[in-house]
């Protein structure tokens, strides 16, 4: 839906682009040139998957997320401990979220695309994870059923997140490669809670999202 | 509402600029604290990595690549944008995108008055394209007020103040100054001293604005060709708020912004956050693709602006400038920036970057003297995660500058000078003239010695900062043939 000044505009620029250039280029020829840019950073893990998880926790614990490490079969419980110790008890999950994972005597409400004043009610969310970067200490988040709905882990000022280690890789290239085939979904990166460094380059956690991350991480 | 433009049409040269800012002793110590903790930062985590030359390279490669096939990237960023539900306008310079960013502005807030009666206002994320081309002053002048939402953003907003740095454009304020601010604009007399504190009156200024305003603008890190994606990196998730929560999205992006495919980000993504705020990643990084049903924006436009980058492109020593990921890494370095602090550049892009991308962003003789403005010793292309050499395209541009003056008084000096030291008769000549001329600027010290300290007119730069030793009685030639006679 160009307007006519736009369609004006958008030929002029590409004219001028094209004389800078000294010519035109395509798909095709752009497609080529790409394939033969040299990459000689790394692209591979190097580290076993312990030493991995050690690694994410590491890195996840220097940006102040509270970190624990357990056996699958131990997250409901976990959930219900690190619930309990924050004080929460009103908890926001996506529709999506497995059942397992969440113990009784809480209340967990299924996002069903809420306000952002009623999803700013809740004392939490509790999320999964699609992929997860060792070397950053970063968690990526994509998809609604699963993760959810950005807004969701956004507005609440708590965000209990829960990483398999199925979803952990060392590197950021092994992250943006998982992503690939999903690549056009909205997608957020988080390495630790929210925070800012714009008052005298001191690092302060907790400006507009969540302040406050706990991160359980299955073995 | 917001303050003085940094305007390169209307800002005074470097040197007078500098010179009132480096009175200022609160600011240099501000900046060069500042500077100080990211330098370090960045040197820590960038030693992390075992492949960071590499990665380098990769990255200067691919922004090379991108700008040698611009044309194709664009329009494949178009068709894959549009196809994701987007709408793509483009503007061929500042006037154009500031008209197409204001109506679209209004059809959206006029859209959301039809439904509940709501003021005019609009969210926006720290962009340094939008403060570039000026564009809240184009708002307010429409009625629409916008609403700084990163915290830098909001001190400087808040001040009526400039920006100063790339990355983080508060930086020449300390806590004490910011208290002061926030105290007096937010109407809060109990505000507390803690960067804390202040980031918490932040938090409660801003967050009721986040769940009531429903149009938001930004800017863009990156805009992916492959996917007709965005993406935007940032700290606090006022990137965040703004991306997700309005019903309608307005990106402004230069057009060097482009990069081929969603798989480069493996480069970008750890170059930009190590370089910008020496952090393995910044808190979060954002990336959407036109509008998704059930999360976020029902509408989302995106503008690529043009504003003589296509120039830049077109100059085959500078185009090197377009490479630039904006991570301010060479201002951080930079013994000129740290000095005097960003707001001497007269321009939103200040310290090496900006003394090479402002003079070609505008007629070169509006910021004639910014690449002047280095002492060319090469630090800022050291750090530099895609390998600009600044120090190339400075000395280009100065070139640029003195064809473009002719024969100016220093020229012509030049060429006085030459005329004289051709001929011995001349030279020798012209040494008494200089010793006669001297004697009644001459002091002596204690020592006997003579100095100037005071020289008149375009000399005068020299004495300003140093003094001068008066010339000597005798020459070295007069003292050799003399010497020669006197047989010792």
């Amino acid at each position: 839906m160009a307007t006519e000044t736009s369609g004006a505009a958008k030929t002029e620029i590409l004219r001028r682009v094209r004389k800078a250039n000294g010519g035109s280029s395509d798909a095709v020829a752009a497609e080529t040139a790409w394939n033969a840019i040299a990459r000689e950073y790394r692209r591979e893990a190097a580290l076993a998957p312990e030493a991995m998880l050690d690694l994410l926790e590491d890195r996840l614990r220097d940006y102040d997320a509270h970190v624990v490490r357990v056996q699958r079969l131990e997250i409901a419980a976990t959930v219900a401990r690190m619930l309990t110790e924050s004080g929460k008890r009103r908890i926001i999950v996506p529709a999506g979220i497995a059942a397992e994972w969440l113990p009784e005597g809480f209340e967990f409400v299924t996002d069903t695309g809420m306000t952002a004043a009623d999803l700013d009610g809740f004392d939490g969310v509790l999320t999964g994870s699609t992929v997860a970067i060792a070397e950053t200490g970063t968690v990526i988040l994509q998809d609604v059923a699963r993760p959810g709905r950005r807004a969701a882990t956004l507005i609440p000022d708590y965000h209990l997140c829960i990483v398999e280690a199925s979803k952990v890789v060392e590197t950021v290239p092994e992250a943006m490669e998982r992503l690939r085939a999903t690549s056009t979904r909205p997608t957020t990166f988080f390495s630790g809670p929210s925070a800012t460094a714009d008052i005298e380059m001191t690092r302060i956690k907790g400006v507009h999202g969540p302040r406050f991350l706990d991160v359980i991480l299955t073995i | 509402m917001s303050g003085p433009l940094l305007d390169p049409r209307t800002a005074p040269s470097f040197p007078k600029a500098a010179h009132n800012l480096l009175r200022d002793a609160q600011l240099r110590k501000n900046v060069h604290h500042a500077t100080s903790v990211i330098q370090n930062k960045r040197a820590r985590v960038v030693a992390e990595l075992g492949d960071w030359e590499q990665l380098r390279l990769a990255g200067e490669r691919i922004r090379e690549h991108t700008m040698t096939h611009l044309d194709a990237y664009l329009e494949q960023f178009e068709m894959n944008c549009t196809r994701a539900g987007g709408v793509v306008h483009w503007a061929r310079d500042a006037e154009e995108a500031r008209q197409i960013v204001v109506r679209l502005a209004k059809e959206a807030i006029a859209a959301e008055q039809r439904e509940s009666p709501s003021p005019a206002e609009i969210l926006k994320i720290k962009s340094m394209t939008t403060e570039e081309i000026g564009l809240n002053g184009a708002l307010e002048a429409a009625g629409i007020r916008p609403y700084e939402t990163d915290l830098a953003e909001l001190i400087i907003q808040l001040g009526r103040d400039k920006p100063s740095h790339i990355v983080v454009p508060a930086l020449h304020k300390n806590r004490q100054q910011i208290h002061e601010i926030f105290q007096r604009e937010m109407h809060l007399p109990d505000l507390g001293h803690s960067p804390e504190d202040l980031a918490e009156a932040a938090r409660l200024f801003l967050r009721e604005k986040f769940l009531r305003v429903p149009t938001a603008v930004s800017g863009a890190n990156f805009l992916i060709a492959e996917t007709g994606g965005v993406c935007i990196v940032e700290s606090e998730g006022n990137g965040r708020m703004c991306l997700t929560l309005p019903r309608t999205l307005i990106t402004v992006a230069g057009i060097d912004k482009v990069i081929p495919r969603f798989r480069d980000l493996e480069v970008f993504l750890q170059l930009l956050p190590r370089s910008a705020t020496g952090e393995r990643m910044n808190p979060y990084n954002s990336i959407w693709t036109g509008v998704s049903a059930g999360d976020g924006p029902r509408a989302f436009h995106v503008v690529l602006m043009d504003n003589a980058r296509s120039g830049i492109l077109a100059d085959k020593e500078s185009r090197q400038t377009l490479n630039c990921i904006r991570c301010g890494a060479c201002q951080n370095v930079c013994p000129v920036y740290r000095q005097t602090g960003g707001q001497a550049y007269g321009s939103v892009y200040a310290g090496p970057i900006g003394a090479i991308l402002t003079p070609q962003l505008q007629q070169m003789h509006y910021a004639e003297s910014l690449p002047f403005a280095s002492s060319l010793c090469g630090a800022c292309y050291e750090v530099c995660p895609v390998k600009i050499n600044i120090p190339e395209v400075l000395i280009h541009l100065r070139n640029k500058v003195v064809e473009q003056k002719g024969l100016t008084g220093e020229a012509l000096a030049m060429k006085i000078m030459a005329t004289i030291f051709q001929s011995e008769r001349r030279f020798r000549a012209a040494q008494r003239l200089g010793r006669m001329a001297e004697a009644p600027l001459v002091r002596k010290d204690g020592q006997g010695v003579g100095w100037i300290g005071w020289l008149p007119g375009m000399l005068g730069g020299w004495t300003q900062v140093r003094d001068l030793q008066e010339m000597p009685k005798q020459t070295f030639r007069d003292w050799w043939e003399k010497r020669g006679r006197d047989g010792n």
